[in-house]
């Protein structure tokens, strides 16, 4: 009697010992975990740097006293501060701090045999007992027989008068990969936004880019990238196409659009691609995006010595589906004073009395500039950085008729209109378009995905693989011989009772049919 | 048949759906109050006095016989209702050129999302002996069809370009089933915490919830349904959204609000199943936390379209011509 109990007693305190390290971690883990989706939220509530600039520069301007206090906490930048850091960090270390001696008790468990049966079936919270009249030799290979059947892994233990058997060990085995993987994930992330870079560019149709740093318009690299990680090649786009909806609802929207560029890396011949949304083109670690497009009116300005003091392709911002695009021009070139330009351009100019002029449609049927004048200081002399699609009207003054009633350059293309005051002129020449490109790279990216694929894969061995032990012992005495049923479930969520009345079903059929 | 022809039947689709879950509906009210009566023999016993013995008997196998009559009827009536609405939304991505898939709305989500709640309520029905649910899953799918024809309403329209992708396929059907099942489980949920808190062990409650299962069971069958919605989940918003970004819009996460949300509820459910196993926290805990994952996956859905315009998953908006556009500085 002592020795069969001894095993079992040890192992009872075992397990309370190992029970007990893991209800505490797996509590701050859980802690953790709802710490973690607290800290989320604020970055989706307050405008991000990273995910929109102009928003978050607004946002700023707009709050001038809270601006400095989010500053300090970080929150214009959540998912990079410290403390949002510190809660993933903490939790990664709680993981490996967790993970590590399970993976140890596991390969040492895989060898295991199913454990020993426990002196008191009757003491296990799912038990049956019945009696029959079999030989108890008979009725363990039966219940070996009936066991297999359910899959179990057996252990032989007919000298004590027992079965014991095992099934689910690979659910342990998903449990851990799923939560190894989480880590792998993080590897990847990680890499990505420390060694990663986003660039966006715009390009005029019909001019290129060659893919170094002066080029970039916008610039946000990670904090361990360096220079020489450009790939080193050039992009034309040589022609845009757009398709317009014709009709329905969405009448004049845009249905999709092309880029048809041609690219080379190094000394390589060019070649030819055709740039869409979802269609990005991959040259060597850089991957180029089309994200967006518009229109670029060719403007001129003349100053007041006739001389041209603005001329080009000037990118107008779209405002909305019909693609009414606002923009600036700057002629800070312009004698005797600096001319700037601030309005509108419609694709299909229309006008009624109660909405003014706007757009009825995205494509060229009958473009037009509309544009307010001002004349004076633009600010562009004095060395603090400025916006190309603002202009600085604290020292410029809007240029009225002689008359003081309102003046506005009003032009379809190939018109030029001459300023009040002998001002100048300005010719709306044409119009071109633009495309906004994004440059990037994501160096860690497949690592990620791998480790959520594999996440994945050790999630579904975990949530559906149901481990279990059960064991059958026989005792013979006088009335013939007493069997004791139980199973135990390892996981949680079993439905035992269910299992144990099978089990034993099967177990008493077995003796009928034989 | 024309374009048009096929949104006028989806919407024709649309309306009958909901009527035919409303009848579902009102069968299962009748099957309740039947259950009702037979709760509370002793009512009736007192009122019927002396001639309890002559009607006593017969009435009670009449009332299970109407309940169990008014619960069939009430499945066969959502199952109607639910090809209907398969209808609806069969012909919804007809009606669109060129044909689509029919959720690039709100609108239209809410149609999909509804349909999967209650085709997966059908599909599991007999396995986990459902019929408690009836009348909860015939009422919410009923109120949010209204809410989407009423508020979220959009006529027929193509896809932003974006959208046109295999991924985008992927990515909201299993963001759809996940919903689905997450919905079914946080039924369950609620009502093992109402069940629990009612401290009746098992029928003695009376009313509606002697009908519903014990709370040991009720917690088992929400664990299922949230461990089938993880990992589906987990596809969706871990897998297929970033491929399907990364394509789109060159980064495969960008803590855009929408998916900053789907980040939230991924973890609000890793810590559901991590409190299963967590002692004290297993039961009452848990279950508040599925219902706290079920609210972030409904905000995220709904609310989060109106807290912010960064997002680039703009169901709710129009989407802007140029995906981003760009401030540029000069120095
Ligand atoms: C990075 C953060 C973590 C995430 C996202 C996460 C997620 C999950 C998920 C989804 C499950 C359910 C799968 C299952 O039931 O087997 C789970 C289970 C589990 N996790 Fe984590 N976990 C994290 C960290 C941890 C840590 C730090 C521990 C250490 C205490 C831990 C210990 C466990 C255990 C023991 C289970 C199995 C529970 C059971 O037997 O059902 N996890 N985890």
């Amino acid at each position: 009697m002592s020795d069969t109990r001894r095993p079992g007693e040890l192992t009872l305190r075992e397990l309370a010992r190992w029970t007990w390290r893991q209800l505490t971690s797996m509590r701050t883990a859980l802690v953790l975990l709802l710490l973690l989706a607290l800290a989320a939220i604020p970055g989706s509530v307050i405008p991000q740097e990273g995910v929109d600039a102009l928003k978050t520069q607004q946002w700023r301007d707009d709050h001038p006293s809270l601006t400095p206090v989010y500053e300090t906490l970080g929150l214009f930048n959540v998912y990079g501060s410290p403390w949002f850091a510190a809660v993933y960090l903490l939790l990664l270390v709680s993981l490996v701090g967790c993970f590590v001696p399970r993976i140890a008790v596991y390969s040492r468990a895989l060898r295991a045999q199913p454990p020993a049966t426990p002196a008191r079936l009757d003491r296990l919270p799912d038990h049956a007992s019945y009696r029959t009249d079999l030989a108890p030799g008979e009725v363990l290979d039966r219940a070996q027989r009936a066991l297999r059947r359910h899959r179990l892994r057996v252990q032989d233990e007919s000298g004590g008068g027992s079965v014991s058997a095992e099934r689910g060990y690979l659910r342990e085995a998903g449990n851990l990969l799923f939560h190894v993987s989480v880590l792998v994930v993080l590897i990847g992330f990680a890499i990505g936004s420390l060694l990663g870079y986003r660039a966006g560019s715009i390009v005029i149709v019909g001019n290129g880019m060659a893919n170094t740093l002066t080029q970039y318009d916008e610039f946000d690299p990670g904090s361990l990238f360096s220079a020489d990680q450009l790939d080193d090649f050039f992009l034309d786009i040589e022609d845009f196409d757009v398709s317009w909806i014709q009709d329905g609802p969405s009448q004049g929207q845009a249905r999709g659009f092309t880029s048809h560029v041609a690219y080379a890396e190094g000394v390589d011949e060019p070649q030819d691609y055709d740039l869409r949304v979802n269609h990005p083109l991959t040259i060597g670690d850089t991957t180029v995006f089309l994200i967006g497009h518009g229109y670029a009116p060719v403007i001129t300005v003349r100053d007041g010595n006739g001389d041209i003091a603005y001329s080009g392709p000037t990118i107008f911002l779209p405002e909305n589906q019909s693609f009414q695009s606002i923009g600036v021009v700057k002629a800070n070139g312009a004698r005797p004073t600096q001319i700037g330009l601030e309005g509108w351009f419609y694709p299909t100019y229309a006008f009624t009395d109660e909405s003014g002029p706007f757009s009825v449609y995205g494509d060229l049927k009958n473009p037009a500039i509309s544009m307010q004048v001002y004349a004076g200081d633009l600010g562009l002399d004095s060395g603090t950085p400025q916006s190309v699609y603002a202009l600085d009207k604290s020292n410029a003054e809007l240029v009225t008729k002689e008359d003081g009633s309102m003046f506005r350059v009003d032009l379809a293309p190939g018109q030029t209109q001459e300023l009040p005051d002998g001002l100048g002129s300005v010719t709306f020449e044409r119009v071109e378009r633009w495309n906004k490109i994004e440059i990037s790279q994501t160096p860690g990216k497949l690592i990620a995905l791998g480790g959520v694929v594999l996440a994945l894969l050790g999630l579904l061995g975990s949530l559906f693989i149901r481990p279990r032990r059960a064991w059958v012992r026989v005792r013979e005495d006088e009335q013939g011989t007493l069997v004791e049923v139980a199973v135990l479930d390892r996981a949680g969520g079993d439905d035992v009772a269910a299992v144990l009345e099978e089990l034993v079903a099967d177990l008493q059929r077995e003796e009928k049919t034989s | 048949m024309t374009d048009a022809a096929w949104e006028a039947l989806s919407n024709q689709a649309v309306a009958a759906a909901g009527v035919v879950y409303f009848l579902a509906f009102l069968a299962h009210l009748v099957e309740l109050s039947a259950v009702r009566r037979v709760a509370e023999p002793a009512v009736s016993e007192e009122a019927a006095g002396d001639v309890v013995v002559a009607t006593g008997g017969p009435a009670a196998p009449d009332r299970a016989h109407r309940e169990a009559l008014f619960g069939r009827i009430g499945v066969l009536l959502t199952g109607v209702a639910a090809l209907v609405h398969l209808l609806a939304l069969v012909a919804r991505g007809m009606a669109a050129d060129p044909n689509r898939v029919p959720w690039g709305n709100m609108y239209e989500f809410t149609l999909a999302g509804t349909f999967v709640v209650a085709a997966l309520y059908l599909a599991l029905f007999r396995r986990y002996r459902l019929a408690w649910m009836g009348p909860i899953v015939t009422g919410i799918v009923l109120t949010l069809l209204m809410v989407a024809v009423i508020w979220l309403y959009l006529p027929i329209a193509p896809l932003t370009e974006a959208l046109y992708s295999p991924w985008l396929v992927i990515h909201v059907v299993s963001a759809v089933i996940a919903t689905g099942a997450f919905t079914l489980g946080g039924i369950t949920s609620l009502l093992y915490l109402v069940k629990s808190r009612a401290g009746a062990p098992d029928g003695a409650a009376g009313g509606y919830l002697s009908r519903v299962p014990a709370p040991v069971d009720l917690d088992r069958l929400a664990y299922k349904l949230h461990a089938f919605g993880f990992p589906v989940w987990t596809f969706a918003v871990l897998i297929t959204g970033p491929i399907w970004a990364h394509q789109a819009w060159s980064s495969y996460w960008s803590w855009d609000p929408k998916e900053v949300w789907a980040f939230i509820t991924w973890v609000v459910y890793a810590a559901y199943l991590h409190a299963r196993a967590t002692a004290g926290w297993r039961g009452r805990n848990a279950a508040y936390l599925a219902l706290v994952g079920l609210a972030t996956l409904w905000f995220n859905f709904i609310g989060i379209n109106f807290f912010s315009s960064t997002s680039q998953h703009s169901y709710a908006a129009p989407e802007a011509p140029a995906t981003a556009v760009v401030e540029v500085v000069r120095r």
